[in-house]
């Protein structure tokens, strides 16, 4: 991989969802290491963009390119593209019943590990790591012996989230307002873990509204998606803008 | 694309191919095709049967002549032609009755250890003893002489029938009557051989019992008989497993098996069902019509069945326990799977008639490709049943969109203080699990059978552990690129 290539470059993104339009000529850039902060109105498209990245099967890429560590990223099916270390949180993480948690994060990091041609872990070391990741998450042991996000509550799915990103260390990780349902705490682990990440070289696309979030993130970039396209390219203190502002004042700003 | 993808690696998943579908080529003592009383006369002195016995047999080939196959089921099945097959085939070497397993023919061995059945002296399954069932005859029977020191008769059906006929004449069809259903009468006239267990009184099987059913010859149908006796406080966990060679016709396979627990006993009934199951096409395979069914004869006995039905063209069967002692208890737990054109019309009976007598139904069935899996159960509650109480939970799975799932729960209660539950539910695989999965980089294969194995975990967690890791990779490969 070139080293001055970014580790990220969408260029004219095109995506629709059967005939309707959803995302329209979208291009960024995110380096390693860097954080991109996604700001925009409900349905301006920044969920779409995640999943589409992720590779989900419902969103049809109809234009424009993307590169992903040193790949063609759009070439690439889900489970590659999440081996090639594209991580999406998920807003709402579905359950799985009957799955329990570890078996499930190792079942991921071992599918992860084995494309990176390392060995995969056995249930026993997993189990030790996983342990230590989830005290420093605040989460109960107990967790991991319970079935996949069953019986979850919001904020629990969104911790159970981040237990996976810090055992999967992704290159980059797409996180679709992972602060929604989340107590302080968890918010502070939250920062922590980016911040830890960061420094071992993971870059970050975070969808958030939650202006204090968004500064102790120290994001590189911010950008406000309206209607499908990028309507503003900005640096934290486009974020202040928004907060004071809101959505519908700073499209009128653009405007005039 | 992605879509399609998504797809086609559920198909792949699915497309499993059945590895248990080689042939033996051994010498065969059949008798030609074609059923009347001279071949339940040529069966019965092939054998060597005590007088009772053929008499028993030609009662209900009677029986039988006079009933209409049954036709109540959600199943399509092309008329069988009862007189085309042939009702005995045993290999040669095995003439006169299996003596010691050291003389037993070599290639029969070798069958049952390509199977993973290891039947010699030096690989055989540690705690488990195995009664190994070829065709029409038992190949051998392992640990028996340790069995006997407690007390516990483990052998083939035929064994029991010349050295315990009084305990085969007392129980046999006392649980299912040769008038029973279509196919019970056909079995009464025809069986050939089995699994015969005899549990005295208070002692606990010291190791897991299992039979191995392996249909090999061609235009042969299997029609085992199995009883399992259990005495007052005795306990005993029975596994038995079936696989055939892979043939264009279909082969039946109709087999009875009658369990009766008394006081404070306990049998615990596992079935590993892997039969042929028939092409993508629905060409071949076995029809599975089998009646299974347990009686609590004494107080606080109880009847469990466990069943991972994965192989078979067609399955009807219904493991049913009668609750005949006051306390007793039946439980059944199924996992049904069905795949390309395979049919399943599977569930229980539980037949409430003795005072707090308590039942439990876990049903689970998997469908996908073109296959049709209904669940069949009927939940009677006598007026003698005080305090009966059941509880059944059905879940049915679907991958896909061409297969079906269908529940049809009989509920009839005589009494107004029963208490009689029945949950169910549909799930598909949806594509959002999917796709969780495959974003944090599992395989759609592995993503499907890590939610069927969970979707399926509440069953497993019944089978001895032996036979748990055993059937999860069964479902796995019946599942191969498609639901554990």
């Amino acid at each position: 991989m070139n080293t001055n290539e970014p580790l990220l470059s969408v260029d004219r993104l095109g995506v629709e969802i059967g005939e309707r339009r959803v995302l329209d000529s979208v291009s960024l850039e995110i380096g390693r290491a860097g954080v991109v902060v996604l700001m925009g109105a409900n349905g301006s498209g920044k969920s779409t963009l995640g999943l589409t990245l992720a590779g989900h099967p419902r969103y049809r890429v109809t234009g424009g390119e993307a590169r992903f560590a040193g790949q063609d990223l759009l070439a690439l099916n889900v489970e590659q593209r999440a081996r090639a270390g594209l991580f999406l949180s998920f807003q709402a993480p579905p359950d799985i019943p009957g799955v329990k948690n570890n078996l499930f994060i190792r079942s991921a990091v071992n599918a992860v590990r084995e494309a990176r041609g390392e060995v995969p872990l056995d249930a026993f070391d997993f189990l030790g790591e996983a342990r230590a990741a989830a005290g420093r998450l605040g989460l109960p042991d107990a967790m991991l012996n319970r079935p996949v996000n069953d019986g979850f509550s919001g904020g629990e799915r969104k911790r159970n989230e981040l237990l996976q990103l810090s055992l999967l260390r992704p290159r980059l990780a797409i996180l679709d307002e992972i602060d929604s349902g989340m107590d302080v705490d968890g918010l502070r682990a939250l920062v922590d873990l980016v911040q830890s990440l960061r420094s071992q070289g993971t870059a970050f696309l975070v969808v958030s509204h939650y202006l204090q979030l968004i500064e102790s993130l120290a994001p590189d970039a911010v950008l406000r998606l309206e209607q499908g396209r990028i309507a503003e390219r900005g640096d934290l203190s486009l974020a202040h803008e928004i907060a004071r502002t809101g959505f519908v004042r700073a499209a009128e700003a653009v405007e005039a | 694309m992605a879509q399609l993808e998504q797809e086609d690696a559920l198909a792949r998943t699915l497309d499993q191919s059945y590895r248990h579908g080689f042939v033996t080529d051994v010498e065969s003592d059949a008798l030609p095709p074609g059923l009347d009383e001279h071949t339940i006369r040529a069966i019965s002195l092939r054998k060597r049967e005590p007088e009772f016995l053929l008499r028993w047999r030609l009662a209900a080939f009677q029986r039988w002549l006079a009933m209409p196959p049954p036709n109540w089921a959600k199943l399509r099945v092309d008329p069988i032609d009862f007189q085309a097959q042939s009702y005995y085939s045993a290999p040669k070497s095995l003439q006169g009755g299996p003596k010691s397993l050291a003389d037993v023919d070599p290639k029969l061995l070798e069958t049952y250890e390509k199977l993973n059945v290891p039947l010699h002296e030096r690989a055989r399954l540690a705690g488990v003893a195995v009664d190994a069932v070829f065709d029409s005859v038992s190949v051998g029977t392992t640990f028996r002489e340790q069995l006997a020191e407690v007390g516990v008769i483990f052998c083939s059906f035929s064994h029991a029938v010349e050295h315990h006929p009084e305990l085969v004449e007392r129980y046999l069809g006392s649980v299912v009557p040769p008038g029973d259903n279509f196919y019970a009468a056909l079995n009464s006239a025809v069986f050939s051989d089995g699994s015969f267990v005899y549990i005295p009184a208070g002692v606990r099987c010291p190791m897991e019992l299992s039979s191995y059913f392996r249909i090999n010859a061609r235009n042969t149908g299997q029609f085992e008989r199995t009883l399992i006796i259990a005495e007052a406080g005795s306990q005993v966990s029975y596994l038995e497993g079936c696989t055939a060679p892979q043939r264009d016709e279909h082969q039946l396979h109709a087999a009875v098996v009658e369990l009766v627990a008394h006081d404070d006993a306990a049998i615990k009934y596992s079935t590993v069902q892997n039969w042929y199951p028939g092409d993508e096409q629905g060409r071949g395979g076995i029809y599975n019509f089998v009646t299974k069914r347990g009686l609590c004869a004494g107080k606080r006995s109880r009847i469990s069945w466990t069943q991972i039905e994965t192989g078979s063209a067609i399955t009807w069967k219904y493991p049913s326990v009668v609750l005949r002692g006051d306390d007793s208890s039946g439980e059944f737990h199924s996992i049904a799977v069905s795949n390309h054109h395979q049919q399943a019309d599977t569930g229980t009976k539980m037949i409430h008639l003795g005072r707090n007598t308590t039942s439990r139904i876990v049903s689970k069935g998997i469908s996908a490709g073109h296959a049709q899996n209904s669940y069949r159960g009927l939940v009677r509650v006598a007026p003698t049943a005080a305090g009966a109480r059941n509880h059944t939970q059905c879940d049915s799975l679907l991958i896909g969109g061409r297969c079906g799932a269908h529940t049809f729960p009989y509920i009839d209660v005589g009494r107004d203080d029963a208490v009689v539950e029945h949950e169910a539910t549909t799930t598909r695989i949806s594509e959002e699990r999917l796709f969780y999965c495959r974003q944090r980089g599992i395989a759609a294969d592995e993503a499907t059978s890590l939610i069927v194995g969970g979707f399926c975990q509440a069953v497993l967690e019944e089978l001895p552990m032996e036979f748990a890791l055993e059937a999860k990779a069964l479902l796995s490969v019946s599942l191969e690129g498609a639901v554990g």
